[in-house]
């Protein structure tokens, strides 16, 4: 059998185009979280307005920092990968208060 | 696995009798220490913040067993393996190029062999089984939040997330990993600084196991691991492949203060990678199984913590033990090979009833005396290196550049030496010949 043969079926494979196709609400679907009540990591909107990097919109692997129209920032904690790439890029002291999920919840992978 | 002795955290409260070790984290640190004090007939608490060992935790990856020999033998007949790695490649890369250096061993292919891939979730469960099969007991779902002391300030346990979770313990081992918050709050390490880490993100895909033994030129239980340079746009940085039964892990390793300024979002790298022409045809049909990211400590020798205090010790990630110097990307070794040690030096210091920082201080000579610092001494110059404006955004291109000067037949133009085929490969990407030689005496200096 050809290894690009007709086992994995030719209808996925749109070059150049498939990978980039994946929504990043589906790639999260991919994740176990187990969510709990309390936010394990809040964003001070007010601190993120004089922000001039906002690097943590685009370093966050799960994408959970929304730019809002008045220059702050929306956060929600619910699909966190609890990795601490936000808190090390961000360089203003009290824009994030960051814990870890209560024990046992947030996310929980299968394959890493 | 071992529920007999798990406790459930409720009744574990301040009139608990105080145990020799308190070990937070059950990865491979945490699990490796554990076992070790269990195994020395020490009593040992082992706290995880995760539902299960592993549910925490992603790496590429790959282990490198032959520290396990001290943990079973034979190891190799019972750890959760997907494949055996026997083939490895070393890929140069630029957006429509690439040139690999492939190694393959049979002698990885057979007992005690080099390395596995496993997935962490199996793995780190093992691991932990084996600590508790030794007698130590492990409560899961919880969080260590912080440190006990005593009136004089010395550490006597930790803080747990339960109700009336303190633990006590004569020694408290922090194996919490990268974030390390309890060596933070010991004051053994400076705040988090982005600049000594990277971000890796990975995508589990499936791929049936037959499917990747042909692509891959494989059989059976054999895998391979590709490691990639010059795929990350330029951010210092690489991309890694690696076989499992039935999955591939793809992902890159990213500089976080580059990432950062680069504002280009991570998984846009991972589908660079699955688009590149030498990647794109092995992953054909392949499907999104699990998307994940951590964090790696990339500095190395020189950033790492102080290791040992009074009533507490630091081991793995925690104390910045992942070798990641390019074309190596070792922890898990690293993290059991520390743990070991530290189970050793507590088991010690409390024959010796002196449980100070200078009781423990056996931890840092024996790490010194085997390949946990001894490597990470050797390499101490190798993330600078590797992360190096050259290495990452020139060399790559160069290499490629070279190999198709030589190869692309130009017919009826005549072929190009060889140093000028290097000469203009190297003017092309900035590169002038005195820095590569330069650069090349410079490798072989902190790897050679
Ligand atoms: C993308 C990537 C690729 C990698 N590739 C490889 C590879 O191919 N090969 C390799 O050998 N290494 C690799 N590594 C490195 C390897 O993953 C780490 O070095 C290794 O996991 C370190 O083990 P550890 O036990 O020190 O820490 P961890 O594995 O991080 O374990 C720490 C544990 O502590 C728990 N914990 C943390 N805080 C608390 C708390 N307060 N209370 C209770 N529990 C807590 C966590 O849930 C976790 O289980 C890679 C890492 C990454 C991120
Ligand atoms: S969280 Fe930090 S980096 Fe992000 S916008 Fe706010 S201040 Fe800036
Ligand atoms: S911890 Fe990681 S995944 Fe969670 S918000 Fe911060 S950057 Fe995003």
């Amino acid at each position: 059998m050809s290894a690009a043969g007709g086992v994995l079926g030719s209808g996925h494979e749109v070059p150049g185009g498939i990978w980039r196709g994946i929504s990043f609400e589906d790639r999260m679907s991919t994740v176990e979280f187990r969510v709990g009540e309390r936010a394990h990591i809040t964003v001070d909107s007010d601190v993120c307005r004089s922000c001039t990097t906002k690097a943590c919109v685009t370093a966050c692997p799960a994408n959970l920092f929304a730019p809002t129209s008045e220059g702050g920032i929306l956060f929600n904690y619910e699909e966190c990968f609890e990795c601490g790439t936000c808190y090390m890029v961000c360089n203003h002291e009290g824009a994030i208060t960051w814990t870890y999920p209560d024990g046992g919840q947030g996310v929980v992978f299968h394959q890493g | 696995m071992g529920k007999a002795n798990m406790v459930p955290a409720a009744s574990v409260s301040s009139d608990t009798p105080v145990f020799d070790a308190v070990v937070v984290g059950a990865g491979p640190a945490g699990s490796a220490t554990a076992l070790a004090l269990a195994r020395a007939g020490r009593s040992v608490v082992l706290v995880e913040r995760g539902p299960f060992p592993g549910s925490k935790n992603v790496y590429g990856g790959v282990v490198y067993g032959r520290v396990l020999d001290d943990v079973v033998p034979e190891w190799w007949n019972e750890v959760p393996v997907e494949r055996w790695v026997v083939r490895r490649s070393t890929m140069m890369m630029t957006g429509t190029q690439s040139v690999s250096v492939d190694y393959r061993s049979a002698a990885w292919g057979e007992a005690p062999y080099n390395g596995m891939t496993t997935v962490r979730s199996r793995f780190d469960n093992w691991l932990a089984t084996k600590a508790v099969e030794a007698g130590a007991q492990l409560v899961t779902s919880t969080v260590a939040t912080g440190l006990l002391r005593n009136a004089q300030g010395r550490i006597i346990g930790v803080r747990t997330d339960r109700d009336q979770g303190e633990l006590r313990a004569k020694v408290v081992v922090a194996c919490d990993g990268v974030n390390s918050f309890l060596a933070k709050e010991a004051g053994l390490m400076a705040p988090a600084q982005a600049s000594h880490h990277t971000l890796g993100v990975k995508e589990v895909l499936d791929l049936p196991g037959h499917v990747i033994d042909e692509r891959f030129g494989l059989r059976g239980d054999e895998g391979i691991d590709i490691e990639m340079l010059g795929c990350t746009r330029g951010i210092p940085g690489g991309g890694f492949l690696y076989t499992n039964s039935d999955t591939v892990s793809l992902g890159v390793v990213l500089s976080l203060t580059h990432l950062a300024e680069a504002k280009v979002r991570p998984e846009e790298l991972i589908a660079d990678l699955k688009n590149h022409p030498s990647i794109a045809p092995y992953l054909r049909g392949a499907t999104l199984r699990e998307y994940a990211a951590h964090l790696i400590p990339e500095g190395g020798y020189d950033t790492m913590p102080t290791m040992i205090t009074d009533g507490m010790l630091v081991a793995g990630d925690a104390a910045a033990m992942t070798l990641a110097a390019g074309l190596w990307l070792e922890g898990v070794n690293f993290a059991i090979g520390s743990g070991l040690a530290a189970g050793r030096a507590v088991d010690r210091a409390i024959a010796a009833g002196d449980c100070s920082a200078k009781g423990l201080a056996s931890y840092r000579s024996d790490l010194e005396g085997q390949f946990v610092l001894a490597d990470h001494k050797r390499l101490r110059k190798a993330p600078h290196l590797v992360l190096s404006e050259r290495i990452q955004q020139r060399y790559p291109g160069l290499i490629c550049d070279l190999v198709d000067g030589m190869f692309t037949v130009t017919n009826p133009v005549p072929k190009q030496g060889g140093l000028r085929v290097t000469r203009s490969a190297a003017a092309k990407h900035g590169v002038k010949l005195r820095q590569l030689a330069a650069d090349t005496v410079r490798a072989l200096r902190v790897f050679g």
